[in-house]
């Protein structure tokens, strides 16, 4: 079931981002940049996690920082919201200099999801949502904290559970709820959807992206897992060693395109498609397959 | 078991104290672990040496750590003054609440470090500031585990503070050691069972709040903090209600002949229509500098103790100049007026079984010196501390094959076991009578005399009613009616009386 229902997708489903990417590709250059890496760097001590990296993320775009473990994705993402600050370079925000900006003000305007999900265990799932305003001194309306559950698929109820009775899906859910009860200007996600299982993964993916359009965010995605980024990202950017490898659109990059690193992690989940593709075809030896 | 109850209704005012000592030892536990463990928390080196330095203190004994902290307050009025108080409450809340420290931080310390490190990112990520942070999620995320810290030193505080006793701060420890002296269990037993429901008490109340705050469940918390709120405020109002300046406070040291004097003389000024409070069981050390601090206002203390413990003098220039110099020196120094002698000595002397002085043939501490490295000597704990022993193995080289300490009561029953040869006995002792015991002569005058003197703290010294209800006594005791009341309370069995009782009788024997 789950076979024969992946390979189809990963061909309709990528339609749609690659489509959306043609109109506002970064080469076309018509929205301002709300992000800008100036040569930004991150050392510790003699390690190099990210070497100064340059590019500009547009307003309404949605990127995704592929690479495999150790590429330093992770700590570039965390530069964006100062958790981590550079060593080197600039990291600009709406134009600023992100470490000239206070964190808890900057934080607020940048909405932030991980992998580690990082609901507080004490707070109830409403309560988690209203955090951020309420830092900022303001009382989200219960009515905004539905619309928020509502937004990411969850019963109006939930708003009142606490966390421990949540599965991992909706835990996940409700991060991103949190993230976006502030209105902020920038989604980022660090491998937000990494520990969850491959269907809950799925349907959180297809939700973030469907959020994005409908909110008009401007929204960065840390992944490992090339698949997620080519199918949801208008614009997949490879990282390795803290450099940057490549930068292009998913259509591109399924046609050759960003060198070999890059087409090293295109081709794992293409094979798996065309292995599986392949499983679907009627075996003469063994009949049709079920 | 009607006796320990009666005790029981009667230790009112030690119950309030070791509440109010305790609760304000943990308080001020809280008061430095908590800033510490959040700074622990954020730096590994503080978090090494804290928690280095509590364990530390951890590995004194409770009984030491509280002694400790005479000489350092004493030391300590040089910077603040003569009015520093060196014992009572503020040495013991000292030491208690350095003996409190560990558990809670431990606990607190660990908590942090196990906080979801998840869970800390998303404060981060959500934009909390650190303060924010700190109170939002890192504490009330720790607090069951630092509840359970504190839980732990409370228990430890309550059995602990039974220690303050030793250096004059009432607690339940009074009756423990005062039952301990005199050999009265039903004491020893009413104050432990006092103690020990206290901390079981403390504990399961302290165990709800540790519980609510697990659960989260406000209502839970609430009720145990408000519980622990109502009782402490309770021991406050009692302890202030008992508390006022007219009140007489009389030491006594951890032996019966203090208690029944101190029962003596509290018994003639409440007749007088005066309030009293004893502070039973001091160290013999901690009394003379009580007495002269008005820490306590009335003692009864020995020329010898004096002469050479605070005169700081090893000649013995017989008793009458002894008694003289020593009334001078006081009014000169400390302000303690000595009102006089009661006329009894208790004086430190050898003593031995009859049968064994007559197998030995010895009658004097001279014969015994041959014999000396094959016996055995007990003495209580300070005796071979003091100048009378250095003066004794001076005069005589004396020397013995082991010595042991025993507490005072002790000591005569590790003579009838044959545990010990020879005891640094008191002359005033009813057991040496009773026990049939011969005291050896003391021919070189190694052993100064001492004569019991009632002193009075400068608060008081010019307060010539007070001195006029105690003047009486001046004279009026003879040592065998002294060694009668004191032999009724040490022995066992038949007969035996509390100290009150023996002031009692030791009164109407004077003629009171």
């Amino acid at each position: 079931m789950a076979r024969g229902r992946l390979v189809p997708r990963l061909y309709r489903g990528g339609a749609g981002p690659i489509t959306t990417s043609s109109t506002q590709s970064s080469q076309t250059q018509t929205s301002p940049a709300i992000l800008t890496f100036d040569a930004a760097e991150r050392r510790y001590g003699e390690t190099v996690a990210v070497g100064g990296v340059t590019c500009a993320v547009e307003v309404g775009s949605f990127v995704a920082l592929v690479g495999s473990s150790g590429s330093g994705k992770s700590t570039l993402l965390k530069m964006v919201n100062t958790l981590v600050t550079p060593t080197g370079g600039r990291v600009l925000f709406g134009g600023e200099d992100v470490t000239s900006l206070k964190p808890s003000t900057l934080r607020r305007r940048v909405g932030y999801v991980f992998q580690g999900i990082g609901l507080f265990p004490h707070f109830s799932v409403g309560e988690n949502i209203a955090i951020g305003p309420r830092l900022a001194g303001e009382k989200l309306s219960a009515e905004r904290v539905q619309e928020l559950l509502e937004l990411v698929e969850l019963e109006p109820e939930m708003a009142s559970r606490m966390p421990d009775e949540l599965s991992g899906g909706q835990r996940q859910r409700v991060g991103v709820a949190r993230a976006l009860a502030g209105d902020p200007e920038l989604l980022i996600m660090d491998e937000p959807f990494g520990a969850l299982d491959p269907i809950t993964r799925d349907a959180l993916g297809e939700k973030v992206r469907e959020l994005h359009e409908k909110l008009g965010l401007t929204t960065i995605m840390v992944t490992h897992d090339m698949a997620e980024a080519l199918l949801l990202a208008d614009r997949v950017l490879v990282m390795s060693f803290g450099q940057l490898v490549a930068d292009h659109t998913p259509r591109e990059l399924l046609a050759g395109a960003g060198g070999e690193i890059a087409q090293g992690l295109v081709a794992v989940p293409r094979q798996q498609a065309e292995r599986l593709a392949l499983m679907e075809r009627p075996d003469p030896a063994k009949g049709p397959a079920a | 078991m009607s006796e320990i109850w009666t005790i029981l209704l009667g230790l009112g005012d030690k119950f309030a104290a070791h509440i109010v000592l305790a609760a304000s030892a943990i308080g001020l536990g809280l008061l430095v672990a908590l800033p510490l463990a959040v700074w622990a928390s954020r730096s590994p080196t503080v978090a090494r040496i804290a928690l280095g330095i509590a364990s530390l203190v951890q590995t004194i004994p409770a009984l030491a750590l509280l002694a400790l902290f005479f000489p350092i307050l004493l030391s300590l009025r040089a910077v603040f003054g003569e009015d520093l108080p060196t014992l009572g409450f503020l040495p013991a809340l000292l030491a208690l609440a350095l003996y409190a420290l560990l558990p809670i931080l431990r606990n607190a310390v660990t908590a942090q470090a196990n906080l979801d490190p998840g869970v800390l990112e998303a404060a981060d990520g959500v934009g909390m500031t650190s303060w924010q942070k700190l109170t939002l999620v890192e504490a009330p995320l720790s607090a069951p585990f630092v509840m359970a810290g504190i839980r732990t030193a409370s228990v430890w505080t309550i059995g602990a503070a039974t220690l303050a006793t030793t250096i004059g701060q009432p607690s339940l420890g009074d009756p423990i050691f005062a039952g301990l002296q005199t050999q009265n269990w039903a004491l020893v037993v009413a104050g432990c069972i006092a103690s020990a429901g206290l901390a079981l008490v403390v504990d399961a109340l302290l165990g709800i709040v540790e519980n609510g705050f697990a659960r989260r469940n406000r209502w839970q918390y609430g009720a145990g903090i408000a519980a622990v709120a109502l009782g402490l405020a309770g021991a406050l109002i009692y302890q202030s209600g008992g508390d006022d300046d007219d009140t007489i406070i009389i030491a006594s040291k951890q032996f019966s002949e203090q208690y029944i004097l101190a029962q003596l003389i509290g018994s003639r000024l409440e007749a007088a229509g005066y309030s009293v409070e004893y502070r039973d069981g001091l160290g013999s050390a901690v009394v003379h500098s009580a007495v002269a601090s008005s820490s306590i206002d009335i003692s009864v203390d020995y020329t010898g103790t004096i002469w050479t413990n605070e005169l700081e003098r090893s000649d013995n220039p017989g008793r009458e100049v002894m008694y003289d110099t020593i009334v001078q020196w006081e009014n000169d120094n400390t302000g303690v007026r000595v009102l006089g002698r009661l006329g009894f000595e208790n004086a430190y002397a050898f003593a031995m079984r009859e049968d064994r002085a007559a197998q030995l043939g010895v009658s004097s501490l001279e014969e015994l010196v041959p014999y000396g490295p094959s016996l055995t000597v007990g003495g209580d704990p300070e005796f071979f501390e003091r100048p009378e022993w250095i003066a004794v193995r001076d005069a005589y080289g004396m020397r013995f094959g082991e010595t042991r300490n025993f507490s005072p009561t002790f000591m005569y029953n590790a003579l009838r076991s044959g545990e010990a040869d020879v005891i640094s006995a008191y002359t005033s002792d009813g057991r040496i009578a009773a026990d049939r015991l011969v005291v050896l002569d003391d021919p070189r005058g190694a052993l100064p005399s001492y004569d019991a003197m009632l002193m009075m703290s400068p608060r008081i010294a010019q307060d010539e009613e007070i001195a006029s209800v105690l003047q009486p006594l001046i004279g009026a005791i003879p040592v065998e009616a002294m060694r009668e009341a004191n032999f009724a309370v040490d022995r066992e069995g038949e007969g035996k009386l509390s100290p009150k009782d023996a002031a009692a009788q030791l009164a109407e024997t004077i003629g009171f």
